[in-house]
């Protein structure tokens, strides 16, 4: 029976974390994604491509989404089973043409010393990363990776 | 971040977490250390890096463009398996050559 609580808490769990646009909140959202999905057990390999593909995206909001400038990033977290889903969301520039985006070094800003190389590691590091964006109303990038399988197979 | 001279080369030790907020501070450091040395080849150490997304990249290519800009080479050393995961999948390491130890590092700037 206590087992069975305790299976539950881990088989559906969620966290919300918003806060504005500050460089130094870049750790913030790597140390809550982290700990968060520390339930699922995961391997340091799949723990440090979840908390790049995180630091990825918020660091996306905050240069992109808000041009350095004012504005709130929110993450959503949530466990269902052995997955995590990761929402990364700012109500910032947006982006016009996604996959001219995605396209590996591609990059609307060099002379900040950017790679274009973000959305490329956050779709290596994750299962799965949808990105939907309307310009001139933000960004919402969401992204999936499973932990453990044993629920699933069980 | 610490730095010493070896060689006519300024070798930096990075520390820490290099994501997008760590990077500019770093990267006007470099900038300082280099001009302030007179060196033209530079090699940066990733020992102390427990945590690296694209910025580190951007840091990488930013100084790589500086160094040969000014006729010098650069090279990378100590890099952990996770850092190295992203060095392959950006293609950096056909521009910036990567290796085990400091001293080969500042050997393969030196000798170039
Ligand atoms: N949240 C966002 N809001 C607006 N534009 C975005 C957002 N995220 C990404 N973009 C656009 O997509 C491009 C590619 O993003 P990506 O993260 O791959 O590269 P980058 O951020 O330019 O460089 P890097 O991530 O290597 O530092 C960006 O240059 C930008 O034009
Ligand atoms: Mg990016």
């Amino acid at each position: 029976m206590g087992q069975e609580v305790t299976h539950a808490v881990l088989q559906q769990n969620y966290m919300k974390l918003q806060f504005p646009s500050l460089s130094a909140n870049e750790a913030l959202a790597r140390m809550a994604v982290s700990a968060f999905v520390m339930q699922l057990d995961p391997t340091m390999e799949q723990l440090t491509e979840i908390k790049t593909a995180v630091s990825e995206a918020v660091t996306n909001a905050i240069i992109h989404g808000y041009d350095g400038g004012e504005g709130e990033v929110r993450m959503y977290c949530a466990i269902d089973g052995g997955m995590v889903d990761i929402v990364i969301e700012d109500d910032g520039a947006g982006i016009e043409d996604i996959e001219e985006a995605r396209q590996p070094m591609f990059t609307s800003r060099p002379e900040l010393e950017r790679s274009g190389m973000g959305i490329t590691i956050m779709e290596n590091f994750m299962d799965e990363v949808v990105i939907d964006s309307t310009p001139g109303q933000g960004t919402k990038v969401r992204m999936r990776k499973v932990i453990s399988r044993t629920s699933e197979c069980q | 971040m610490q730095t010493s001279v070896v060689n006519g080369v300024l070798v930096v030790h990075l520390e820490g977490e290099l994501d997008h907020h760590a990077v500019e501070t770093i990267r006007n450091d470099i900038e300082d250390q280099l001009a302030k040395n007179h060196c033209r080849g530079l090699v940066l150490s990733f020992r102390g890096i427990d945590f690296m997304d694209s910025s580190g990249l951007g840091l990488i290519l930013g100084r790589y463009r500086s160094v040969t800009g000014r006729n010098g080479k650069m090279a990378l050393c100590a890099v952990s398996p996770p850092l190295r995961r992203i060095f392959e999948l950006s293609g950096i390491l056909k521009v910036v050559s990567m290796h085990e130890t400091e001293e080969s590092a500042v050997r393969a700037v030196k000798e170039a």
